[in-house]
């Protein structure tokens, strides 16, 4: 027995762990790790059990202020009848009435299933002139605001993380995953 | 032959087509003006140029449409494969402009490494090139009336060839930790916007795509990253790929609760409909235009994002018989199809519709079905009927949205 190409075999063994490393339990390490603070700056979102929530607080009246300012352009006065859709201010509607009738108007109020995605999106993604730069105090303020017109906050309230937890909102109990709804055909 | 089909009374006979393709080759052919361009064999032509480019006499756009979307011109297409830059967009806060040494992939959440990639790190990974459609979940606008054309109906559809690393490969790069169930993808636009993923998707045949048809995506398609969710809804298959958050629940999105959701005549609301079902739309005849007595080839498109299309049927006696176009192979899981059926038009007015039935037995429904099913207001998600054309006598091809 000859061990003539056993250099020859050990010299390929990086290989053969990198080609098997696709199929098995091994890993390629090419991605850069990645420090909690890194993590910390770019995770902005925010789940309906309150993670990703951020500190802070805004008034009502502070939102109200906000809103005339930075929101109204797009979403009318009070929320309502502005170019981009209303917000706020329609009543209440079962799913069956919006399946009736595509002209009913889908609002904070009458089919957002949770207050954080309304902060989360403002938050992320307004004004849609200068988005994603509202302060967190801001973010909650015109969250309050709108949540207030939809007779969810009360008008001298705070809107904090604690707050928004204990906002149930009317249209949640609606919503069910595709694949519990009996399927078309 | 069609299981439905009450027999087959157009079937083409091969000398009937020779026939009636040379009159159209004569008539063709003397309506060619002449003497207006140089004829070609006795000039020289152009040389090389660093950039191929359409002949001058072809003119084919997208339609630009709602200030958000700009519709893939189905008819003016060929074969499955849309070029790049007539591929449909739908975006929720415009086209970033991305400088790829800018951007970074994380993922994180419920892994035990948090990771991160550039660009070029993610394509050192074995890649995976598949083809398949990508559909915006809202695709059925016939806004012009009668004279809607076929990418007026559903434009919303596009198919590229589409190459990157398995999501499953960087998962597992990271590593999952037990209570891992869903994936939030996020994307680097203006709206942030982010969708829930179920994580057996994820491990299943999604893609972080970096190429579409051979060369870097497009902008408007999610330079330089996107994710690719084969048959899922368009809005899930985020563009501009930033950011993957490993979680044990939906972070319940604006774009995953207030839209993209469909309210039920049953009084709920259906939420993470993900899966395009079945649909098929003949591209021609289509309004506006006017045929001709005679051999025509119906021709059109059909998918189903739960699988192939097993078959798609054609009616040309406005749904009383169906029968079973042809189907251009390869027929690829979760890909448009191209069919085709000879007709020969005898001048009478009549309607020509088309149905897809993929391979788990799913029938593309009837309009009336649809709204009597979810409610004269449902829509426009997941709206996917038969969409039928009336043939005047006169030859002019109108939209039938009645089906």
């Amino acid at each position: 027995m000859s061990f003539r190409f056993l250099p020859q075999f050990i010299a390929v063994l990086p290989l053969l762990w990198s080609v098997t490393a696709g199929a098995g339990e091994e890993r390629f390490n090419l991605g850069v790790a990645v420090s909690p603070d890194e993590i910390r700056e770019m995770a902005i979102t925010v789940m309906p059990d309150g993670r990703g929530l951020p500190v802070g607080e805004g008034s009502v009246a502070a939102g109200e202020a906000l809103y005339a300012e930075a929101c109204a352009n797009c979403h009318g006065e009070a929320g309502q009848g502005g170019p981009f859709g209303s917000l706020t201010g329609e009543p209440s509607y079962s799913p069956a009435e919006f399946a009736a009738n595509r002209a009913l108007k889908k609002t904070i109020g009458n089919y957002w299933p949770y207050a954080t995605s309304v902060f989360d999106y403002i938050r992320r993604a307004m004004p849609f002139d200068r988005p994603g730069s509202l302060t967190n105090d801001e973010a909650y303020a015109v969250t309050g605001y709108l949540l207030h017109l939809e007779g969810l906050l009360g008008a001298r309230e705070l809107l904090d993380r604690e707050r928004i937890l204990e906002i149930k909102m009317p249209a949640q109990s609606f919503f069910v995953p595709a694949e519990e709804v009996e399927e078309i055909q | 032959m069609s299981k439905v089909g009450a027999g087959r009374p157009n079937k083409l006979r091969r000398r009937d087509f020779l026939v009636g393709s040379a009159a159209g080759a004569a008539s063709l052919a003397s309506m060619t003006v002449k003497g207006i361009e140089a004829d070609p064999t006795k000039v020289q032509g152009a040389g090389p140029s660093n950039l191929g480019q359409r002949s001058s006499f072809e003119s084919v756009e997208r339609l630009p449409a709602f200030n958000v979307v700009s519709l893939t011109p189905l008819e003016k297409l060929h074969g499955t494969i849309t070029p790049a830059d007539l591929h449909f967009e739908r975006h929720h806060a415009g086209v970033p402009d991305i400088n790829p040494a800018n951007h970074e992939l994380l993922l994180h959440g419920m892994v035990e490494r948090p990771l991160k990639w550039s660009l070029e790190t993610l394509k050192r990974y074995p890649s995976v090139t598949r083809t398949c459609f990508i559909e915006c979940s809202g695709n059925y606008f016939p806004r012009s009336g009668d004279l809607s054309l076929p990418h007026e109906i559903c434009g919303l559809t596009s198919q590229s060839e589409w190459t990157g690393v398995p999501l499953a490969t960087l998962l597992r790069e990271a590593g999952l930790r037990p209570n891992a169930s869903w994936v939030i993808a996020e994307g680097s636009d203006a709206a942030v916007l982010n969708r829930s993923i179920p994580l057996e998707k994820a491990l299943d045949d999604a893609l972080v795509a970096y190429a579409q048809n051979g060369e870097a995506i497009r902008p408007a398609q999610g330079y330089p990253m996107r994710l690719l969710l084969p048959g899922w809804e368009g809005n899930t298959n985020v563009k501009w790929l930033r950011r993957l958050e490993v979680t044990d629940a939906p972070a319940m999105s604006r774009e995953e609760t207030s839209k993209y959701t469909e309210p039920l005549l049953n009084g709920t609301v259906r939420q993470f409909s993900f899966h395009i079902d079945a649909r098929s739309i003949i591209t021609s005849p289509s309004a506006p235009q006017t045929i001709e007595p005679g051999w025509q080839e119906i021709r059109g498109l059909a998918w189903s994002g739960k699988g192939r299309v097993a078959r798609v049927e054609v009616s040309t006696d406005g749904g009383k018989r169906w029968q079973e176009a042809t189907l251009q192979g390869p027929v690829l899981p979760k890909a448009h199809t191209r069919f085709g059926l000879p007709w020969r038009w005898d001048g009478q007015a009549t309607e020509i519709l088309s149905r897809a039935v993929d391979e788990n037995g799913y029938v593309q429904p009837t309009l009336r079905s649809i709204l009597k099913e979810r409610g004269p207001g449902s829509g426009p998600y997941h709206f996917n009927p038969i969409t039928g054309w009336r043939i005047m006598r006169d030859g002019a091809v109108r939209f039938s949205p009645t089906g």
